[in-house]
């Protein structure tokens, strides 16, 4: 089967659910969908022995002019994500069906979920950057769209919004440092891309394209300060909680880190940034989880903190890439990528188990939560253990992967690189975020599940749920109890996966859960018992949240920008839009004022006339009284008054024609004149008898100053054009060939019917359009659903 | 001539802007008739404004003004005249509607904040 077919099928199935949802009451629409991610992960399954051999590259041509192609490289990262997506999609679909009433919009819940699935798809196995690009907006988008499943709900459209506004952001941000990427080595194709990996480093752009794809990841992957977006996500759907915003999604920027890490790991931005950026990220959300009442909340602020932790490796890793320290970067990457694993494990049962406790009690708030561990014991079994390996305790496999970080963070402090102070504040960061996540992981067990005195007051009378819903989460469990018991049984996929990211082949040590008593070890128990401790008294130090000043919690600095900015653009809009009609025009005519001043001072133009025409005394006069009566029109207080002024500008505009020898540009103008006064005068009576407005002081100002240097702007042009003629007319050949050719001896008439024939036609095109506007303005007369009387006059 | 002719074509153009920044309709259309003014003697300087013959053809070697800035002129101030007709049918009705003449008024509703 080829795989492109696999990878498009979630999109081509996409469009069924509508159809199957609309005509197939009888059986709930997500056993259909279920088809799709099942026979996906049997497809992945069976390709891991030749991908761990070798990779699987495959290309097939979509736009090839522009380089957008499927480009598919299926490595061992590629391969650890698709099962990823693929088996924890089925297990998702499967629970929905049990989560989702069959009343709820479905044709739509599981459209919107195969989109994201084949997206997610789309991106890991693209080795083109842009359809990785392609595929990644895709998933914003399918993700925005999942948030907002229950869209009558202000929360959902909300979180819907915040989520794609960051996303999105980022996703524009990558864009751009993919194509400086493009742009750089003239391939659209990753591998290619990698294989220039000098050129790029001695690029100048090579650190904004650093800095871009940094911004793209930390958003995508709910990074510190991105990380905003997703706690309000969790208002989506528990199954959407569980594989877009614990297991899948946002895990995308870690796979973008991970892909890119060989390029980038050179440059000392990309390697600190990440470090202090995963673990500051891992240590806030921590301390942040501890103090949320909502279940969902709590695994969110988890999800972000352990996206910490797995960011924080990868850049140990590129730190030690960059050093050359071996052994170091290989464990950091192995346990990147082994957590990615157990965190997809434990963390897509949590949802469906806090999922499952919503469902059933018809709450998710811990105040009102208590005591469950009787009513629900296979639900409290579950969670008991996924809890237990988020924690890291011991025999779990997360405590396998938390050794794998300490380990690693323990040893990058030893690093040439890093200084003292730089190393207590990462260990600070380390100790302190893994502290926290004990605690906040049993404090879910403790206020769920622990009876104590006071009174559950669910919504629903608590009762267990029923096997087929506790199914999925059963199976994510047992899968995280097996990668505990034989952690070893998974190395050649981790291995694979390794190798791809670190693009040379390794081999991997045996992983043990026991390394002997060593400085990671003595921590864990360190945690163990400090977080116990701080649990059991939690509720003496807990008012301490209290103390962080409302004003600079990052949501609301975010909410006051949103805010700000929608003001500011409206104000920018209302003083620019609804301003007076005045100021449209006085900035168009500034605009030219400036843009023809800068183009004067720009060339420099020569004033010169060669032969020009003598004054004579008759025009003189005429251009006195136009310049007298066009200052009379400019004082004049009646109404009158200046359109008699208007009209003798014309007639004596009609006299000038006459001396420079245009007889029917004289005739014209003249009757045309007398026709236009008529008008005026018709409209004279039915006009306001008030003909000015007075105007304030400043925008008279104003006025008088942008018309008098667009009249003198208009007459340098002219001048300059005049001076600068370097053609001579065409019009010889129509004084020439008037009468031979047109048979006329009047050369303005016969250009304006014979030789230009078709200006006169239009000409006269607006003339009837004219008359016709004129006769409907009158007319027609229609306000607001009654019709006017003076349409029946 | 040509010299004096653009400057007038100035005035005229400063005059017109100056009546069309200000606030009454009937000013403003007066204030676009002569800018047209101007720009039509501006055309009409483009070509030559020596003493020639008009453009009618006598045959012979005559030397004649240019007709092709008078045709031009010509359709130039027809549509003129068709646009002001327009417009001044336009402000009366628009009096006539809202009662006022005065374009600071003039003021589209704003979207709703």
């Amino acid at each position: 089967m080829s795989i492109l077919l696999i990878v498009l099928l979630p999109l081509i199935a996409s469009l069924l659910p509508g159809i199957l949802s609309k005509y197939v009451k009888g059986i709930h629409t997500g056993y259909f969908v279920l088809i799709v991610p099942v026979i996906a992960s049997f497809y992945f399954i069976s390709l891991i022995q030749s991908v761990l051999s070798a990779p699987i590259i495959k290309h097939y041509s979509w736009m090839p002019s522009i380089g957008l192609n499927f480009d598919i490289r299926l490595d061992g990262l590629a391969l650890l994500f698709t099962l990823l997506i693929s088996i924890i999609g089925s297990l998702v679909v499967f629970y929905s069906i049990h989560y989702l009433h069959k009343d709820e919009a479905l044709g739509r819940f599981y459209t919107y979920l195969l989109l994201f699935m084949g997206a997610m798809f789309g991106v890991v196995t693209s080795n083109n950057v842009l359809s990785l690009y392609l595929f990644w907006e895709l998933t914003s988008i399918s993700s925005f769209l999942l948030i907002s499943f229950w869209y009558h709900k202000q929360k959902s459209t909300d979180g819907a919004l915040k989520s794609m506004l960051i996303t999105v952001f980022g996703g524009l941000m990558m864009l751009g440092g993919l194509s400086i990427l493009i742009g750089i080595t003239g391939t659209p194709v990753i591998s290619e891309i990698m294989a220039q990996a000098t050129k790029i480093h001695a690029h100048p752009l090579f650190m904004l394209a650093v800095v871009l794809i940094l911004l793209a990841a930390f958003t995508k992957s709910a990074q510190f300060p991105f990380h905003i977006w997703l706690p309000d996500a969790m208002e989506a759907p528990t199954p959407v909680s569980a594989y877009l915003h614990s297991a899948t999604m946002v895990k995308a920027g870690i796979y973008l880190i991970a892909r890119f890490t060989p390029l980038f790991a050179v440059s000392n931005v990309w390697t600190y940034a990440i470090v202090i950026v995963g673990l500051f990220t891992m240590c806030f959300a921590s301390i942040k989880a501890v103090n949320q009442i909502d279940l969902k909340g709590i695994l969110a602020f988890s999800t972000v903190s352990q996206l910490g932790l797995i960011m924080s490796l990868l850049g140990i890793g590129s730190l030690s890439f960059k050093a050359g320290h071996e052994t170091l970067y290989y464990i950091a990457v192995t346990a990147a990528v082994f957590h990615i694993l157990n965190h997809a494990s434990f963390k897509g049962a949590l949802f469906m188990l806090v999922g499952i406790i919503d469902h059933e009690t018809g709450t998710r708030n811990i105040h009102k939560l208590n005591g469950l561990m009787f009513i629900m014991p296979i639900t409290f079994t579950l969670t008991t253990l996924g809890v237990l390996s988020m924690a890291g305790v011991p025999p779990f496999n997360g405590f396998i992967s938390k050794e794998m970080f300490l380990e690693s963070v323990l040893l990058s402090t030893e690093h040439p690189m890093i200084n003292t102070i730089v190393s207590s504040f990462i260990l600070t960061l380390m100790f302190v975020g893994s502290l926290f996540t004990f605690i906040y992981s049993l404090k879910i067990i403790k206020d769920v599940f622990i009876p104590n005195n006071i009174k559950n007051n669910s919504e629903k009378k608590p009762h267990e749920a029923p096997v087929l819903f506790l199914l999925s989460p059963i199976i994510l469990i047992c899968v995280m109890l097996f990668i505990s018991v034989f952690p070893d049984m998974f190395r050649p996929l981790l291995q694979s996966a390794t190798s791809a990211i670190v693009s040379n082949n390794i081999t991997l040590n045996h992983i043990h859960h026991f390394h002997g008593v060593n400085t990671p070890l003595i921590v864990t128990i360190a945690i163990i018992v400090i977080g116990s401790a701080l649990l059991y008294f939690i509720s003496k130090w807990q008012n301490v949240y209290q103390l962080w000043p409302e004003q600079l919690k990052l949501n609301n600095l975010y909410n006051f920008a949103l805010d700000q900015s929608q003001k500011l653009s409206f104000e920018i809009n209302r003083r620019l839009v609804y301003h007076s009609i005045r100021f449209s025009i006085a900035s168009i005519f500034s605009t030219l004022l400036i843009i023809t001043v800068y183009v004067f001072l720009k060339t420099d133009l020569s004033i010169y006339f060669e032969s020009i025409a003598n004054i004579r005394l008759y025009e003189l006069i005429l251009i006195l009284i136009i310049v007298i009566a066009t200052i009379m029109i400019l004082k004049a207080q009646s109404r009158l008054f200046s359109i008699i002024m208007l009209s003798a500008i014309g007639y004596s505009i009609a006299l000038l024609f006459v001396f420079f020898k245009a007889p029917d540009l004289a005739l014209t103008q003249l009757s045309i004149e007398t026709i236009s006064t008529a008008l005026f005068l018709m409209c004279f009576y039915h006009m306001p008898k008030k003909y000015r407005h007075a105007e304030e002081k400043k925008f008279k100002f104003t006025n008088v100053l942008i018309a008098l240097s667009t009249g003198v702007i208009v007459s340098l042009i002219a001048l300059v054009s005049y001076s600068n003629k370097h053609f001579t007319s065409i019009s010889e050949y129509y004084i020439k060939n008037v009468y031979d050719l047109a048979a006329g001896k009047n050369m303005v008439n016969v250009i304006l019917v014979d030789f230009r024939g078709f200006d006169t036609l239009f000409e006269s095109s607006v003339l009837a359009i004219a008359g016709i506007g004129i006769y409907t303005l009158i007319r027609l007369r229609k306000t607001r659903g009654e019709q006017n009387e003076e349409t029946t006059r | 001539m040509e010299i004096l002719i653009i400057i007038l074509s100035g005035i005229l153009v400063a005059a017109g802007v100056y009546l069309i920044l200000s606030k009454s309709l009937l000013r403003i259309i007066i204030g676009s008739s002569i800018i047209s003014h101007a720009v039509n003697l501006l055309l009409l300087t483009s070509g030559t404004l020596k003493n020639a013959a008009s453009p009618i053809f006598t045959g012979g070697n005559k030397q004649y003004v240019d007709p092709i800035p008078q045709a031009l002129i010509l359709t130039a101030i027809v549509i003129s005249f068709a646009v002001t007709a327009f417009f001044l049918v336009l402000a009366f009705r628009s009096y006539k509607e809202l009662g006022t003449d005065n374009v600071a008024d003039y003021k589209g509703v704003p979207d709703d904040e």
